[in-house]
């Protein structure tokens, strides 16, 4: 297939985010270039402390204090047609774009809606703060559309948070966070606090209301399972850094980072007849003042001399991009 | 509205126990300590003859088993008793005087809050800045203040040294109270009456007194707003919120602020205790006729019944605002089960 | 079999004294370079109520007039150089009654403290772990007390029992018992969940010995910044008894006494016999505040906020 010219909606460019803490500087996000390609689902995986969600969060300029971008440019396409870098822009423009442009969902769904807020106001909130002169009768029909989009009966509206279910709650989460159709949909970690049941629903609903609101969706998680049957494109992070970026079967089935490939090899396949689970000697890196070195090279199986001296660089190998000195010319 | 009875009920039934533990505690502190009332507050010097028809006539002399029912009988009645020293039954000062107390304590707590939760929010919201330990800082230094100290203090440089504010009492002297005293509260009564210049005069009087009590006791609302504050800020729904674009005055103001609210509410009812303590040596400062005054005159004048009915009311009152309180919260709260 | 001996001397080692001390060190001065402000409130509360013990203990070093001598100087005489803070109406110096009323104050309020934790821990330890009748009807003894306004509890106390430095010692100390007893009980729930006191129970050990083992050292940090932080309610409540005058006799200088004193002068403008008193109040409540604060920074760190 060739590999046609294809738009982006999000790019992200040598993007680095930095927390200053009393014993020193942890380096979270190093060096990241990131594309997002319109309509695709882009999986972000990666182990925890891997800043795949302070990644996400730095989309939207989310991060928690005293998390901060020391460089690079986030650029974001929108409708309108013209490229934006979301950290140039002042508090009115980025107030705009969340929500508007680009939606975020996160992980708890018991903990992500106001107890004191009834699942109206919740909505009409949302789309008022957007769109002020929108009269709240109207603003009500409009969740009670979305509602049914989400399989949700239009009476759970007057009801408080505590009397919904988990699941409940995570999909009225999707449904705030497109009731205003934006491009462009963060989901952090999305289905971590479901039962795998309603992990089920869930994945159906978020690719059907994909194809119904034309969404690209950046889907984070270390869950490979639910990447795996989502996403278009991965993205393996390691050490704050990208490891490797290919399409899905790529990534599955001809893995060319070593940590990828260690990943693939930790999920138990029911197929085989396996006697003992396959783990990853050693933990992961501590990102406070790291050494110039690949984040990966202590438990790297194929560890070269310069592994430790030198970081890779994520290199373009024909349509896809991995980092490590196996593949890249040392030069 | 029968569940809000039924839950009303409820609570009220949790709180016989507690008044019951009250009104004990105030008999055997009032009875079994040693020495009995009548002679520790007439001396034992007395004629024995005299210490005994008192002692009789305070049913004093029975066991003490029988003593502690006549009690409890007396209260369930609503009787309170006779003064020892004036010919007035007890219960007449004491609500004579308790809309002073009141009125001041209700006073003072506006105050409180109005100073505490601003603050306490613009430490949460500015953590660790200049802004946080200086708000802090006042916190913990006024909680420390003495409060008949500040009292004087403000008489000293608002009353004595500027002349701006009066330093005693709750009305001047060409202000004629019976004017318009309907409820006892006469901020309230004043404007009802529509008697400006006398509303002036109270506020003005008021001033002081609620100042000492109302900033006196602003520190402990300050650190547990800001306590709260942090904790809510931290919250997932918060972060929700600002992912769809909510402003962060809205964010703050309108989704934390009443979350952080609700364990402050809880707390509104031992507040309400201290403000009552706080208001005795508040009202001994400004010789406001409150019942914190009250109880000690009676206690210097040995008139123990209206010790004992001033000290049940104050329990009584506690319960109440608890009780008050409770309710309060399940209205706030709609995960509380109605 | 000298394999477990040396073990068994190193164990030793690791909880001896000398090293608990050690480790205390070491813990105080990364708590300095980690918790800048909290470590200054702590030395700040040190150095007050430091200098204020130091002050009971050598009066002298302070001033060299006598508390109750009414011929030390003029009456209502303002400060001045040969009185620093000026003479009450009686003539006794007040710079001498703030020197020699900190002794007052300060030995009540620690005496006070000390009583109702003597009293209040015990029963909250019992309570907390029997968890029976008992602690139901302790608790809503204590609840009921605790919620009852402190101060009104004192002077019926002290009203009762009538002057003098025992009587009002016992009328503070029994304002606080609840304090230690809520405190200590909600402690010892806590650790019971806890799974070595599972395991302890599971291997046999008697209820005494798991208390006195496993229980109680865990209590003992948060009692101490307790303490501290009573002290300066002990102290604030002791004033308040001397100022409405259910306090001590007159011969015993007493801060909130001159305050109330003072109060009468007020009118004349006689400023300087109510606003050193309460101010010295502020000053020693303050410093027990920060000493307990700082402490309770350094032994239970609050989770790393940013």
């Amino acid at each position: 297939m060739a590999e046609t010219e294809r738009e982006t909606i999000l790019d992200i460019k040598d993007l680095s985010i930095a927390y200053p803490i009393s014993i020193g500087t942890v380096r979270a996000v190093e060096g990241v270039s990131l594309p997002v390609y319109k309509g695709e689902v882009l999986g972000l995986v990666g182990e925890s402390g891997c800043g795949k969600s302070t990644l996400g969060l730095s989309v939207l300029q989310l991060m928690k204090p005293p998390g901060r971008i020391t460089g690079g440019s986030i650029l974001y396409k929108g409708r309108s047609g013209e490229s934006r870098d979301i950290l140039a822009m002042d508090q009115k423009e980025l107030l705009d774009l969340r929500g508007k442009n680009i939606a975020m969902i996160f992980q708890n769904p018991l903990t992500s809606l106001d107890p004191l807020v009834s699942v109206e106001d919740h909505f009409v909130e949302a789309i008022q703060v957007h769109e002020n002169e929108v009269k709240r009768k109207d603003a009500v029909a409009r969740a009670e559309a979305i509602l049914g989009d989400l399989g949700i009966e239009s009476r759970r509206l007057a009801e408080y948070p505590y009397q919904l279910s988990g699941g409940m709650r995570q999909r009225i989460m999707i449904g705030l966070a497109l009731i205003l159709h934006p491009d462009l949909l963060l989901a952090d970690e999305p289905t971590t606090a479901l039962d795998v049941i309603v992990e089920a629903g869930f994945t159906e609903l978020l690719m059907k209301l994909k194809r119904q609101y034309d969404l690209s969706v950046v889907l984070i998680s270390h869950n490979l399972g639910l990447v795996a049957e989502m996403a278009d494109r991965i993205a393996v992070m390691y050490g704050g850094r990208i490891a490797e970026l290919a399409s899905v079967d790529d990534i599955f089935d001809r893995p060319l980072h070593p940590y990828t490939k260690g990943l693939m090899d930790c999920v138990p396949n029911i197929l085989l007849d396996q006697k003992e689970l396959t783990a990853m000697p050693g933990s992961p890196p501590d990102l406070v003042n790291p050494d110039p070195c690949c984040p990966f090279a202590p438990r790297c199986p194929k560890v070269m001399g310069i592994c430790r001296s030198k970081t890779p660089r994520l290199v373009d190998y024909g349509g896809r991009s991995a980092a490590c000195w196996l593949y890249e010319r040392k030069d | 509205m029968r569940r809000i009875l039924r839950y009303v009920a409820g609570r009220l039934v949790l709180t016989i126990p507690m008044i019951f533990v009250l009104l004990s505690l105030v008999f055997l502190v009032l009875r079994v300590m040693p020495g009995d009332p009548v002679s520790a507050m007439l001396g034992e010097h007395a004629p024995a003859a005299y210490l005994q028809e008192k002692k009789h006539a305070l049913g004093l002399d029975k066991p003490i088993g029988a003593q502690y029912l006549d009690y409890l009988g007396q209260i369930l009645r609503g009787d309170l008793g006779r003064s020892m020293i004036f010919e007035e039954p007890v219960a007449q000062p004491i609500f004579e005087k308790l809309p002073a107390t009141l009125e001041l304590a209700l006073f003072s707590l506006a105050l409180c809050l109005a100073i505490g939760i601003p603050l306490g929010v613009r430490a949460a919201r500015r953590r660790r800045t200049g802004h946080d330990f200086g708000i802090r800082l006042y916190a913990n230094v006024v909680y420390c203040i003495p409060v008949f100290w500040m009292g004087l203090m403000l008489q000293m440089v608002f009353g004595v040294f500027l002349g701006v504010f009066p330093i005693a009492g709750r009305t001047g002297s060409r202000i004629i109270v019976s004017d318009f005293d309907t409820t006892g509260l006469y901020v309230i009564d004043t404007i009802i009456h529509g008697d400006i210049a006398a509303l002036g005069d109270v506020l003005f009087h008021l001033a002081l007194p609620a100042v000492t009590l109302g900033v006196t006791l602003s520190g402990i609302f300050v650190r547990l707003t800001r306590a709260n504050m942090l904790d809510v800020l931290k919250s997932d729904f918060v972060l929700a919120s600002r992912a769809r674009g909510v402003p962060e005055g809205k964010v703050v103001y309108g989704h934390a602020l009443k979350n952080a609210l609700i364990p402050i509410v809880t707390m509104l009812g031992l507040q309400f205790s201290a403000l009552l303590a706080g208001a005795i040596l508040t009202e001994t400062t400004f010789s406001w006729p409150g019942m914190g005054r009250l109880l000690l005159e009676r206690i210097y004048l040995r008139d123990y019944p209206v010790v004992q009915g001033v000290i049940i009311v104050y329990a009584l009152l506690v319960t109440v605002v608890s009780l008050i309180v409770d309710l309060l919260y399940a209205v706030i709260d709609p995960r509380v089960k109605l | 079999m000298n394999e477990n001996k040396n073990e068994a001397r190193a164990d030793r080692a690791r909880f001896s004294p000398a090293s608990g001390l050690a480790k205390a060190l070491g813990a105080f001065s990364e708590a300095a370079r980690k918790y800048r402000v909290e470590w200054w409130i702590l030395v700040a509360g040190i150095v007050v109520v430091g200098l204020i013990v130091f002050m009971t203990v050598f009066p002298g070093i302070f001033t060299r007039f006598d508390p109750n001598d009414q011929s030390a100087g003029p009456q209502l005489g303002a400060p001045s150089f040969a009185h620093f803070l000026g003479t009450d109406n009686l003539g006794r110096d007040v710079g001498a009654r703030m020197v020699y009323g900190a002794r007052t104050i300060l030995g009540v309020a620690i005496a006070a403290s000390f009583l109702s934790a003597l009293i209040g821990i015990p029963l909250g330890l019992i309570s907390g772990f029997a968890g029976n009748w008992l602690d139901k009807v302790l608790s809503l003894v204590m609840d009921s007390v605790y919620s009852f306004p402190g101060l009104i509890l004192a002077i019926a106390f002290a009203a009762m029992l009538g002057p003098g430095v025992i009587n009002i010692t016992l009328a503070v100390s029994v304002v606080y018992i609840p304090t230690y007893f809520r405190l200590v009980r909600g402690q010892t729930l806590q650790i019971k969940e806890e799974l070595y006191v599972e395991a302890a129970r599971a291997i046999g050990a008697r209820k005494s010995v798991i208390l006195a083992k496993y229980v109680f050292p865990n209590v003992i940090a948060t009692v101490v910044v307790v303490f501290s932080l009573n002290i300066a309610d002990a102290i604030m409540t002791e004033a308040a008894l001397s100022y409405i005058g259910l306090g001590l006799p007159a011969g015993i200088p007493d801060w909130g006494m001159d305050l109330s004193m003072g109060k009468k002068f007020l009118p004349s403008g006689v400023w300087w016999m109510i606003t050193y008193p309460g101010l010295m109040i502020m000053l020693l409540a303050l410093g027990f505040t920060m000493l307990g604060e700082g402490l309770s920074e350094i032994l239970n760190p609050r989770l790393q906020e940013y």
